[in-house]
């Protein structure tokens, strides 16, 4: 068997942790104790896959693993003995074993930084150093985040459960931010000197997936999958090889994955048929606006602000309107946007892209003046380096 | 599982029920009241507590024990009242807490042991 690369044995562990998971947390009925058990599985392969090669059935290999963990508590623990010598193999969990999991996870009780660094262990099956690493905290830091939101699941009796209908809008909405907030972090990094941290993103695109295969029907779940595949169907356009941001303006689309948008696209199509609009559903309505644009003279620049409306109306928010007011540029003008948002000011003082788009619009006026106070602002404001980068660049040449 | 809610009330709210003429105010007490006999089945004990100035604040790790008047937590939110409650897990703590009719914050507290 050849050597898999790491992101092969990346894609495989995740694939297989979240159900083990979900199997043994359903079996042991400890949450603890489970995790406990594919922790230990996830950190065999990965000692053993990188030199023996990935296992015909990878899932068999890791249920193998944890079973003789399992056995080695039994005897050892005395507490455990009973839940753990009920385990036996199942030849599949049941799909809402893994939801279970997932709203577990993600329960509002929990801390939301807790919630990040349980979903990625148990459903994606990171180790605790891969994501301290990928959110450059120390990885006690984690590994006590972790500990006590297992506690936490115990002490307090969250529940092992898909929430009812009547909880489950918020309880989605929850495990939706939990997804999306782990897409930003990998879309572009805030922290440190990684412009992208791309197995983030990978995460966050196998959950929403995941969500959107046990949960078919619900339009948010959809909405959110399609948002963070338009958005990374343009991942190759997005980076120069310097590493430099490429502005949408100036991307090469013919870089773009044209057959991913159009999959995106049906999938909005189909969440839009249940009428139940949602924030994710708008927001990708107005990425697949840009990515289905031909050329960036022809984006549809009039649809994407009835869009930015109706999503200032279910999600009001300062930094929607910040966009929406970029697009009111090209429709109405941009004295009509730089009007619209200066009454921002006071909220999005400290954020660097209201600077940077304010630059944009006085640059449009003539102003220069104003439009480099504006943009040395932003380039204080601002962390991530490629966006640092742009900043500094437009300050020099602009 | 036993939990405690313990029901906070806040300024505004004392504000808003001090407002309140003599019917409404017990509209809003026969809310609770309903709100008692609704959960009749899980609620294993509840008292509603004097206000917080009536509080006395032992102090035991001053070397002497000191006595002070006023609650432990000098804040504006104080817990007016409490509620043991039985249920199977926090979800279903939740729905009890949430269907609470007074005061604007319920912390849940499970009982240890």
């Amino acid at each position: 068997m050849s050597q898999p690369t790491y992101a092969e044995l990346a894609r495989v562990v995740r694939d297989h942790a979240g159900r083990l998971a979900a199997s043994l947390v359903h079996l042991v009925g400890d949450f603890s104790a489970a995790e406990d058990l594919v922790q230990d599985a996830i950190e065999a392969a990965l000692t053993h896959w990188p030199v023996e090669g990935i296992p015909d059935r990878p899932d068999a290999w890791m249920y193998t693993v944890a079973r003789r963990r399992g056995l080695d508590q039994i005897r050892r623990e005395q507490r455990h003995r009973r839940k753990l010598a009920l385990v036996a193999w199942p030849a599949e969990p049941p799909p809402e074993d893994r939801l279970r999991l997932i709203f577990t996870c993600c329960h509002p009780a929990l801390p939301r930084a807790a919630q990040v660094a349980l979903t990625l262990r148990v459903v994606c099956g990171l180790t605790t150093e891969q994501i301290a690493r990928a959110f450059l905290v120390p990885e006690g830091t984690v590994g006590q985040r972790i500990t006590r939101a297992k506690r936490k699941i115990s002490d307090a009796a969250i529940p092992y459960r898909i929430p009812s209908a009547d909880e489950l809008g918020s309880r989605l909405s929850e495990v939706l931010a939990v997804i999306y907030l782990l897409y930003n972090e990998g879309y572009l990094s805030t922290v440190g000197d990684q412009v992208q941290s791309r197995d983030l993103a990978d995460d966050a695109e196998f959950l929403a997936a995941l969500l959107h295969q046990l949960m078919p029907t619900e339009p948010e779940v959809a909405g959110l999958l399609a948002l963070i595949r338009l958005h990374r169907a343009r991942t190759s356009a997005r980076f120069d090889r310097d590493n430099e941001i490429v502005q949408l303006q100036h991307q090469d689309r013919s870089l773009w994955d044209h057959r991913a948008i159009a999959a995106a696209g049906r999938l909005i199509a189909q969440a839009a048929a249940r009428r139940r609009p949602g924030p994710y559903q708008l927001q990708a309505a107005i990425v697949a606006c840009h990515a289905e644009a031909a050329s960036w003279e022809e984006t549809d620049w009039t649809q994407i602000t009835v869009l930015y409306d109706l999503l200032l109306r279910l999600a009001p928010s300062p930094v929607t309107r910040l966009h929406r007011a970029i697009a009111l540029r090209y429709v109405s003008g941009s004295s009509v946007a730089l009007a619209d948002i200066d009454v921002l000011a006071g909220e999005l003082d400290g954020y660097h892209l209201f600077h940077a788009t304010r630059a944009e619009l006085f640059r449009d006026l003539g102003d220069a003046t104003q439009a480099r106070t504006a943009d040395e602002r932003a380039l204080a404001l601002a962390t991530n380096p490629a966006e640092r980068s742009l900043l500094r660049h437009r300050l020099t040449w602009g | 599982m036993k939990y405690v809610l313990m029901f906070v009330d806040s300024p505004q709210f004392a504000a808003d029920l001090a407002a309140m003429d003599e019917p409404e105010r017990n509209r809003a007490y026969a809310r609770v009241q309903q709100w008692f006999a609704d959960h009749h089945d899980k609620v294993t004990h509840h008292a509603y507590l004097m206000p917080p100035d009536t509080a006395t604040t032992l102090r035991l790790d001053r070397g002497e024990p000191l006595v002070s008047d006023g609650p432990f937590v000098e804040g504006k939110e104080v817990v007016s009242g409490y509620a043991e409650i039985e249920v199977a897990n926090l979800d279903e703590a939740l729905r009890v807490a949430s269907s609470w009719p007074a005061c604007p914050v319920v912390e849940i507290r499970p009982i240890a042991g």
